[in-house]
């Protein structure tokens, strides 16, 4: 069934709600309705930036610059460094129970000898129990310190980068553009495939008490970027 | 309608007692200074701050223009992807839709992200008719939800507690021994933290309100900073998402725009925290079963309004709240409202005119900044014109057809005494001799009759023994002898 029950329930002219609401929606946009509406959304000025001039190496240091804004720890590293820079993350930070997402690469898994993993599908109350989630990342965005998940391949479930209290991202290089325009192209496909997205910018926070910044109401309260500039 | 079921006092009076709350006022104060001088270092660092204003304002101009394209192909998407749709004229509607979704549920508690729409229909309270607990999960909304209390901010709606208060709240309501929990912010967060989490992992049904959707593609978007939000749309088997039919966008790409206006103006960061985009269901990750709701309750009534329309515009930044002369004085109760500020003097009359509403109007200096710093360039001060003049029409005191109210003779009698300098000045002195029994401590007070109003909310000096016009002739007339010697 795709429409709601409460389309039975009609009022004294006998619409339902959904009817109801069209209606006068139509009578109120008479007249200044466009013919073809996607012919003038497509013909909507838009005058902001698109794209972006700077050079990769500015870039990242934009990135690094706002991630730390944020209070996010940046590591820089090579990919033949990236599985040793993980597991000394992961042991300076105690996390012994890592939650490792599906299609995570080698490189991740040479990290976690002798920790105990679970897998990104657990239930709630064992992502709960986890130290730490390592993951991937689609694309990141340097002009905001954004970092975007689309549940692709060592990205996992929504609740596996929400629930342990460390989340551990890598982002490689390549995956890094400049503005907010450029990584909602880049997401298009996988939107209208369906994917769910989760934008990051920074740990967990609220200023709701006496406006004074506190990290990790509900996410992690830390989160670390293991930023691979050769990948 | 508004959230609380407790009948507000006009704003006049409201804010009085506000202005006397000297505690509430340096934290407005505070809080507004603070986010005003933040929003406009993050705007302005942007070289193209105004046109995505401008884009702004256009792509949702178009929307409402072509509402109705938009909102069956909405329906269409959302339901495609496994979601359901439900519509509803009015708050009560909508309630009744999300109390037979949870009843069918068998669940006692929802979580909520806090969501301005549901508390615009009043759903936590109609939930609890059920006997159903809707828990808020923001924690300010949460602080609020203990201490019985509305908002009072849009952004931070619980700026009028402090630490001490909050300690005490959370005391009581998590069952704490007072040894255990003192008054730092990261200590109270902490044990929010700590209570909420149980709540999370056991909730089943979770509702939610949501900042933009888009037409083509079914995204709901839901911006947030603490990760509440995250929860709730993913860790619950059931999402209910109730939206006001103006929050959709025609496709994915104008989130570019939004993405960039939203968090800039609202907590004046770059990018907020969290934002999550979800389409109907998704196999393996998330609820299975996601219902949207769509709201119009006054919103179509307002879309018909040619002056008007423009308010619906707005995606809840309250930009406009922080730069408001009288919100920064009075804050958001006196509003009576979940919409206070400029934004809800204007929103309020429409959406829902209640009998007070009619006064929010004027609940302004006219200044203009409301409308300089709003993402989407929502005229206000032109609206509230018109609101106002609406309302003089209106008045009952004003007879129909029949001539004129005391303003427009007293108006009149003031463009004949301008427009003469003899007259000007003979008037002045009329004036100086009748404030007389007015003036205290170098002030007007306590003007008689219809000027009783005006004086009873302004400090007015007195018109001086020796006015202007009087002291340049004189200085005029000294010069000329002094040039003579």
């Amino acid at each position: 069934m795709s429409r709601s029950d409460h389309d039975g329930n009609r009022d004294r002219g006998g619409a339902t709600a959904r009817e109801a609401v069209l209606r006068q929606v139509a009578a109120a946009t008479e007249g200044v309705r466009d013919d073809d509406p996607v012919a003038a959304h497509v013909r909507l000025k838009r005058g902001y930036r698109r794209n972006d001039e700077r050079t990769r190496e500015a870039l990242l240091d934009l990135l690094e610059e706002r991630l730390v804004d944020y209070g996010v720890d940046v590591i820089r590293t090579g990919s033949a460094e990236l599985a040793s820079v993980l597991s000394t993350e992961l042991d300076r930070r105690r996390a012994q129970l890592v939650v490792v997402p599906t299609g995570a690469p080698d490189a991740w898994t040479a990290a976690l000898d002798g920790r105990r993993t679970i897998a990104d599908g657990a239930g709630g109350l064992e992502l709960d129990e986890a130290d730490a989630t390592l993951s991937g990342c689609a694309v990141a965005i340097a002009e905001t310190g954004t970092i975007v998940l689309d549940g692709g391949p060592g990205q996992g479930r929504r609740a596996a980068t929400l629930l342990p209290d460390l989340h551990l991202c890598v982002l490689n290089a390549s995956d890094v553009v400049a503005l907010v325009p450029e990584a909602v192209a880049r997401m298009q496909l996988a939107v209208e495939s369906g994917a769910a997205l989760t934008w990051i910018s920074g740990p967990s926070a609220t200023s709701d008490i006496e406006l004074v910044r506190v990290a990790g109401v509900h996410g992690p309260r830390t989160l670390v970027v293991a930023l691979v500039h050769d990948a | 309608m508004s959230g609380g079921g407790r009948i507000p006092l006009p704003f006049h009076d409201a804010a009085a007692l506000a202005l006397r709350d000297g505690q509430l006022r340096r934290n407005l104060g505070t809080v507004t200074g603070a986010i005003r001088a933040k929003r406009t270092a993050v705007t302005e660092e942007l070289p193209d701050w105004q046109a995505l204003r401008a884009a702004g304002k256009a792509i949702k101009d178009h929307t409402l223009r072509n509402l109705g394209h938009y909102l069956t192909q909405l329906e269409a998407a959302v339901t495609s992807r496994g979601g359901t749709v439900h519509w509803a004229r009015d708050a009560t509607e909508a309630n009744r839709i999300v109390r037979e979704l949870v009843a069918a549920s068998g669940e006692r508690e929802v979580v909520k992200v806090k969501s301005m729409t549901t508390d615009e229909i009043g759903l936590n309270e109609a939930l609890a008719e059920d006997g159903v607990v809707a828990i808020e999960t923001d924690l300010a909304e949460l602080i609020v939800q203990l201490a019985g209390e509305e908002p009072s901010h849009i952004l931070v709606p619980a700026i009028h507690k402090n630490r001490a208060e909050i300690r005490e709240l959370f005391l009581r309501a998590f069952e704490l021994d007072p040894s255990e929990l003192n008054d730092d912010p990261a200590d109270l967060a902490a044990a929010a933290r700590s209570f909420l989490r149980e709540r999370f992992l056991e909730a089943r049904v979770a509702v939610s309100g949501a900042n933009f959707a888009v037409a083509d593609t079914g995204t709901i978007a839901i911006v947030e900073s603490e990760g509440n939000g995250r929860m709730c749309l993913t860790l619950p088997e059931t999402l209910i998402t109730v939206m006001g039919i103006e929050k959709v966008l025609p496709s994915w790409r104008d989130l570019e725009v939004f993405l960039q206006l939203l968090p800039r103006s609202s907590t004046a960061e770059r990018m907020n925290p969290y934002t999550s985009f979800f389409s109907g269901t998704t196999d393996g990750d998330g609820p299975s079963a996601f219902h949207l709701v769509l709201l119009d309750a006054g919103r179509s009534r307002t879309l018909a309004d040619e002056v008007g329309r423009e308010t619906l515009r707005c995606i809840r930044c309250s930009a406009c709240l922080n730069v408001c002369p009288i919100y920064e004085r009075v804050g958001g109760h006196p509003y009576g409202s979940v919409y206070p500020g400029p934004i809800g003097a204007i929103l309020n009359p429409q959406l829902r005119g209640a009998p007070n509403d009619a006064e929010l109007p004027y609940a302004s200096t006219l200044c203009g900044a409301c409308y300089e710093v709003c993402p989407v360039a929502i005229d206000i001060p032109t609206i509230l014109i018109e609101m106002r003049r609406r309302v003089v029409e209106g008045s009952p005191r004003r007879p129909r057809r029949l001539s004129a109210t005391v303003e427009d003779v007293a108006l009149r009698a003031a463009a004949r005494i301008f427009a003469s300098p003899s007259r000007y000045e003979a008037a002045q002195r009329l004036a100086r001799l009748g404030q007389a029994p007015f003036v205290r401590k170098g002030v007007l007070r306590n003007l008689p009759g219809q000027l009783s109003g005006w004086s009873e909310s302004r400090d007015l000096r007195p018109i001086p023994a020796r006015p202007f016009r009087s002291w340049w002739r004189e200085r005029a007339a000294t010069a000329v002898e002094e040039g003579e010697k």
